[in-house]
């Protein structure tokens, strides 16, 4: 099987079918992400102070979730992989500045660009002014891009995988990245148990819990 | 604060559980619209459309913002319909878990209008961010993350970098 409503194809006969499709998956996408908590910029934000991790749990379960949902339906040629590979194409130090500069962003606003949608939806108005930003970011780049000259396209590495990388079978690049998690889910755990026993043993939490 | 009697607030999904059912959501998106999940490419649309209301001239000199009403308003792209239904899937959660109320998200000693200054310059950052790396969270990270691409992984390690590092400076907004 290979998509049913590829998006560059929208424009045919079957694109409001697509369209309505996207509303659907828009739907599930912003209602787990509100019942993952993560509409509340304090619970986002938990993990970069070292208290709640849940944004790397969540972030690496959904990872290995749908990666091995990839993996496994190509590897029984039901699903074109490297046709959606070519999607995303690896420009290393764009990406590598845009992440650092991102990171930087969702830190000082308390959300990233999709889940400000959910705080907003959920009546955050800083949910929404951090929306506001990403509107004005991006005119922005988009104003000053030819100013960045060949940096935006600089580190091409075209559609470029880790198993390609590694020079190993998809399969076992998968289990790497299991294991990978796993690792980061153990580190994760202890990391807040440290932090819970630390502010438990330095008198009243500077914090408190609504 | 209303308290219902039937739900905690506080009370999330458990975060495994949370990530199985996203990653079922990305899952199911990539197979069916051959393409993952993405959030800053609405907000640019709908920032060019904006932008083509009041000077539709500038907005056809600028190759980047030209590309986006080339052949269609900005607002027609289903990544556009995606973030409105993320709207609706946010509201509804947040409806049915009886955590629907209007406030600024802030530490109990931070101010209103300081913290929303920090969440639209943090909002700047990262739609500027966003398009120069192809992707936010959603875009890059989780849906190119799943498929192994080496760019999609460069940049979540970026993000949780360039996130530990800024982190001292403005904790204060959560005290």
């Amino acid at each position: 099987m290979n998509s049913l409503f590829p998006f560059w194809s929208l424009g045919d006969e079957r694109r409001t079918l697509g369209l309505g499709l996207a509303v659907l998956f828009g739907i599930a996408f912003g209602f787990v992400l509100e019942r993952a908590g993560f509409g509340q910029a304090r619970k986002l934000m938990g993990q970069f102070y070292g208290r709640d991790m849940t944004v790397l749990k969540v972030m690496f379960t959904a990872i290995v979730t749908a990666m091995l949902g990839v993996v496994i339906l190509s590897g029984v040629g039901l699903f074109d992989l490297q046709g959606v590979q070519l999607r995303y194409p690896t420009f290393l130090w764009p990406m590598v500045a845009g992440g650092l500069v991102l990171g930087a962003g969702f830190v000082i606003s308390g959300y990233c660009p999709g889940t400000s949608v959910v705080a907003c939806a959920s009546g955050k108005i800083d949910g929404l002014a951090t929306i506001g930003g990403v509107v004005v970011g991006s005119v922005l780049y988009a104003e000053l891009e030819l100013a960045l000259g060949t940096f935006p396209v600089s580190g091409a590495l075209g559609s470029f995988t880790l198993p390609q990388w590694l020079g190993l079978p998809a399969a076992v690049v998968a289990a790497a990245v299991i294991g990978f998690a796993l690792l980061a889910f153990l580190g994760a755990e202890k990391v807040e148990r440290i932090v819970a026993a630390r502010r438990a043993s330095t008198g009243p939490a500077p914090v408190a819990r609504r | 604060m209303s308290e219902s009697a039937r739900s905690d607030p506080n009370r999330f999904w458990n975060p495994y559980a949370a990530g199985v059912a996203l990653g079922l959501v990305l899952l199911a998106t990539h197979l069916v619209m051959g393409h993952g999940l993405g959030a800053v490419t609405a907000s640019y649309r709908l920032g060019v459309a904006t932008l083509d209301t009041v000077a539709p001239g500038h907005v056809r000199s600028v190759p980047a913002l030209a590309e986006v009403v080339r052949q269609r308003s900005a607002l027609d792209h289903w990544l556009v319909f995606e973030v409105l239904g993320m709207v609706l899937g946010g509201l509804l959660g947040a409806w049915s878990a009886g955590r629907l109320s209007r406030e600024v998200a802030r530490g109990p000693t931070f101010g209103a209008v300081p913290r929303l200054a920090l969440a639209a310059s943090g909002g700047v950052l990262m739609g500027f961010a966003g398009r120069l790396a192809r992707g936010c969270t959603s875009g890059q990270a989780l849906s190119g993350g799943a498929l192994l691409s080496v760019g999609s992984w460069a940049f979540m390690f970026s993000v949780f970098a360039g996130g530990y590092i800024t982190a001292y400076f403005v904790r204060r907004q959560w005290r």
